[in-house]
């Protein structure tokens, strides 16, 4: 699981088209959920099936879609970058090693639900209580970014005729009718 | 082979890397940046989750959950800027990007 979540990821990259690099996101957001169900964070895998899988990816879809963009362009100097980005990444990992690595591990006391019965109940029993406020923070930025992306996406066309309720409401019958006399053997 | 906190740490570590690779080596195309990005929070998730259910506190999965959230608003609102900019630009090369410079 692990190799397919960083064989994907490493695809996620790497691919020529971007479409496949959504995919292949995809992909290592699943095998991160399988992963997280392996040790026991249930709701997080769900979470993360929900809210990555369902909306973030198929964001990147539509928005690499609706783009019309040459991509093969973009594609140019890939090989270029890549010893300086090799690099870049090996003075990560090689970071990362030494400070995972030096100290050892510590004692371990696995317990995916501590406090409850599964998971789902000993995230259910903090969220709102103990955490009552990050909990509302994050929907007051939920809230915040759907409205950015609102405002920032929506686009007001000027010959577009659009109804207006209040307009048609107050209309009156003097506004409308005009009563006009015909004479007889004629038109207007 | 037991599973222990080192092979999860393993893995987010290599997810992390490929993010920022995947940040250096496609510096032209900013759709695939904003993946890589994804990528290195998927890792911290990854992190995350793993301490908590190791150390046997819930405070990490609690945490995981708001990277989760703010993962998500940086997504939308990061697509919907580049939408706005490819609309006005016709185009999404980053080198272009410098129009605010003096």
């Amino acid at each position: 699981m692990a190799a397919i979540v960083t064989i994907s990821a490493i695809c996620v990259i790497a691919a020529k088209n971007p479409v496949h690099s959504v995919l292949w996101l995809i992909l290592s957001f699943f095998t991160s959920a399988g992963l997280m169900v392996l040790i026991g964070a249930e709701f997080l895998a769900m979470l993360l099936v929900v809210v990555y899988v369902g909306a973030v990816a198929v964001l990147f879809l539509f928005v690499v879609m609706m783009l019309d963009v040459d991509f093969v362009e973009l594609k140019q100097g890939f090989l270029s970058y890549l010893p300086f980005g090799a690099l870049i990444g090996l003075a990560f990992i090689a970071e990362i090693a030494l400070a995972t690595f030096a100290r050892g591990t510590s004692a371990e006391s696995f317990n995916p639900h501590p406090g409850a019965e599964n998971n789902v109940e000993a995230i259910g029993q903090v969220m709102y209580t103990e955490y009552l406020l990050l909990f509302q923070l994050s929907g007051l930025i939920l809230l915040v970014a759907m409205i950015g992306a609102i405002v920032l996406t929506l686009q007001h066309r000027p010959h577009v005729k659009r109804q207006s309720v209040a307009h048609q409401t107050q209309r009156r019958r003097s506004d409308a009718i005009r009563r006009v006399d015909v004479k007889s053997g004629e038109g207007l | 082979m037991d599973i222990t906190i080192n092979h999860f740490l393993a893995v987010s570590a290599v997810l992390f890397t490929t993010g920022v690779v995947g940040i250096f080596v496609n510096r032209k195309n900013i759709i695939v940046i904003l993946m890589a990005l994804e990528l290195i929070l998927l890792s911290v998730n990854i992190n995350l989750v793993a301490f908590s259910v190791f150390t046997g506190t819930i405070t990490g999965q609690i945490f995981a959950m708001l990277v989760l959230t703010v993962a998500a608003a940086e997504a939308a609102v990061g697509l919907a800027i580049l939408v706005v900019y490819f609309r006005n630009r016709g185009d999404i090369a980053v080198e272009s990007v410098d129009l605010m410079k003096g």
